[in-house]
């Protein structure tokens, strides 16, 4: 069924400068009307990813397709794909209407029609009766929007975004990742973002890929990649995580016991398999996932237990962390504070027992290369 | 008294720039323009009188050289223009870093001589004996020496290379401050290469271009070397009639004359000039 075919689909692309691979041979497929995220740290290639989408840059190998049909010999002006630029490159010799209907004029529609369709995206994106003002009259979120009605006016196959979000205060960010998220579902577009900020990717994505190094590390839903990061990287990068060095003691059938050079015992789960005795591991925990106690009694249950002194509040409402040093080892761990209002009165020096299960506690191998941050 | 202090500072501060201006250039012009107005009647005896500004109305050579002054230098400037343009756009644009410090220095380094010697070698390729007639003999596309010297197409050779680098720095200014993310989304959005500098380049760079095309039409009306050893006798430009009726005619007050109604040229055409593009001096000098 031609429905079933992808909007856009990579295949092998690869892209190579005089020194360095900045795209290694990286391939997904992305169906229609789907929130795609290349989430990956600055460096990682996918700002080269998304212009070789565009165009702006030629793959050294590999194939691109956009419904079915390769473009990679489609220059940029000619490809039904649409780009939000960073700084979102609104034209500041011209107002917004002529902004918006610029790929209009360019394909030749006709002026009362540009006029109609102008008006009909700027009332969709929710700036009616704008068209005459000033680029310069628009508030950093109604630029944005600008910038993406004068995208979706020329009706493109993909809508590409290239971190449009990052130069908006936190307050807008906030706000412009739930407008993003309702104007592609309002749209039925394929977009596709890319972003070095996992809370952006993680909101508004049905589906994310992960990039480091010039290598798709892990695709899948936001739920995936956080509870079941596939490699060291990716739980490292997507959302908060304590980390341990440690060496696998003894195994048994789901479960690790590893030792750390400190001599603290952690018991985990195997996040790939294929761990061995003896293999140097790194052992990653969600702060969210650590419970706090003011008697040992309370987390004596858990695999992994300790004692440690509150060595800093960091009070951010309901984001807010303890970090705590383990009395027993001195590795630091930072632990999501309840918002029971139960721990409210602890402050620095106090000591407190915690402890996590060894299910939520995700090992990789430490041999793969330096891998996380 | 700190307002007393800092005003004091202000009007030292202003002091040279206002006695720059009152000195040698209100100055000289006001007695130039009461010289132009005199008539003489007599030995040592004047009157006041346009008569003056008369005797160019009613001499058709003075005003044909003034119109030919007038649109030689629109055609230098033009000129000037669209071969710098793609200069300033490949300096802005399409290089980086050394490259585009070495192009800007090679645009420079003719001024590092004068315009005299500058001129003169303009002349030794294009004289009768010079290199370029040398090399069509030598390769058998001229069967005698040719002589390029001496007509308006070397004239325009000397006005538009010595005129060069006031276009490119502004243009080259007026480019680079241009986001290349705005050509980009052009591209992007389906406009060909002819309609992104249609309609994203040339207004972006419309100050740019503008303010290069005043100096270098002032500089053009104004020249005085080039016209005169590239054109010969028959140049016919309008610096060279005031020279001549100051130093070789002695007549001081036809010249004052010619003086102010080239002023009241340049003035005018640039008023039409940014009147056409729509931009105003402030905004385009603020550029350079």
């Amino acid at each position: 069924m031609l429905t079933d075919v992808p909007d856009l689909q990579c295949r092998s692309i690869s892209k190579s400068f005089a020194d360095f691979n900045a795209v290694k041979d990286v391939s997904f497929d992305v169906p229609q009307g789907t929130f795609f995220s290349i989430l990956g740290p600055s460096g990682c290639g996918k700002t080269t990813l998304l212009r070789m989408i565009a165009g702006f840059q030629k793959p050294t190998s590999g194939d691109l397709l956009i419904k079915g049909k390769s473009v990679i010999d489609v220059p940029p002006n000619k490809r039904p794909v649409s780009m939000v630029f960073q700084h979102l490159a609104l034209f500041p010799m011209m107002n917004i209407g002529t902004n918006v209907g610029f790929g209009l004029r360019q394909r030749g529609v006709n002026r009362s029609d540009i006029e109609k369709q102008v008006k009909r995206v700027l009332e969709r994106v929710g700036l009616a009766g704008v068209a005459e003002r000033p680029i310069s009259s628009l508030s950093g979120g109604q630029k944005q929007r600008v910038a993406i009605a004068r995208c979706m006016v020329l009706e493109p196959d993909v809508l590409l975004l290239d971190e449009p979000l990052g130069a908006l205060d936190l307050k807008l960010r906030e706000h412009m990742k739930i407008e993003l998220k309702q104007l592609q579902s309002e749209f039925n577009t394929t977009f596709v973002y890319i972003t070095h900020d996992q809370s952006e990717a993680l909101v508004m994505s049905d589906k994310i890929a992960v990039m480091n190094n010039g290598e798709f590390e892990q695709t899948g839903t936001a739920k995936e990649l956080y509870y079941e990061p596939k490699t060291a990287f990716v739980a490292g990068f997507v959302g908060e995580a304590n980390r341990f060095a440690a060496t696998i003691k003894s195994k048994s059938a789901d479960a690790l016991e590893m030792a750390t050079a400190q001599g603290q015992v952690l018991h985990g789960t195997d996040a790939v398999g294929g761990l061995k005795v003896g293999d140097t591991v790194n052992v990653f925990v969600r702060p969210e996932a650590v419970r706090l106690s003011r008697k040992a009694e309370g987390v004596s249950g858990l695999s992994n237990a300790g004692q440690g002194k509150v060595e800093n509040v960091l009070f951010n409402g309901a984001n807010s962390q303890l970090i705590l040093r383990d009395e027993l080892t001195g590795a630091e761990m930072s632990v999501a504070l309840p918002q029971t209002g139960e721990f409210r009165d602890l402050s620095r020096g106090n000591l407190i027992h915690f402890g996590w299960e060894y299910l939520q506690t995700r090992v990789y191998t430490a041999t793969g290369g330096p891998h996380g941050h | 008294m700190a307002t007393d202090r800092s005003k004091l500072a202000f009007w030292l501060l202003l002091a040279p720039c206002l006695i720059w201006l009152v000195t040698l250039i209100i100055l000289p012009h006001v007695g130039m323009f009461l010289v132009s107005l005199r008539e003489k009647v007599g030995v040592r005896e004047y009157e006041t009188s346009f008569a003056n500004y008369a005797v160019f109305l009613n001499e058709p050579l003075y005003w044909n050289t003034f119109a030919r002054t007038a649109y030689m230098s629109i055609a230098a400037t033009v000129l000037t223009l669209f071969i710098g343009f793609p200069i300033s756009y490949y300096i802005a644009k399409l290089t980086r870093g050394r490259t585009k410090t070495t192009l800007f220095l090679m645009c420079l380094i003719p001024f590092w001589v004068s315009e005299l010697v500058r001129t003169f070698g303009w002349m030794i390729l294009l004289r009768e004996t010079g290199v370029f007639s040398n090399v069509l003999q030598y390769l058998g596309l001229a069967a005698g020496p040719v002589e390029m010297l001496y007509n308006d197409a070397a004239i325009m050779t000397g006005l538009v290379y010595t005129s060069m680098l006031f276009m490119v720095v502004p243009l080259v200014t007026a480019l680079d401050s241009l986001d290349d993310s705005l050509i980009e989304a052009g591209y992007d959005l389906g406009a060909s290469g002819f309609a992104i500098l249609r309609e994203i380049i040339i207004p972006h760079a419309m100050p740019g271009i503008v303010s290069g095309c005043i100096v270098v039409f002032m500089l053009s009306l104004g020249n005085y070397l080039t016209p005169i050893l590239l054109g010969g006798k028959d140049s016919l430009w309008f610096t060279g009639l005031i020279y001549s009726q100051f130093i070789t005619r002695f007549n001081w007050e036809l010249g004052s004359a010619f003086g102010f109604l080239l002023l009241g040229l340049s003035s005018f055409i640039v008023f039409v000039g940014l009147k056409l593009t729509g931009q105003s001096l402030g905004k385009t000098m603020a550029q350079s």
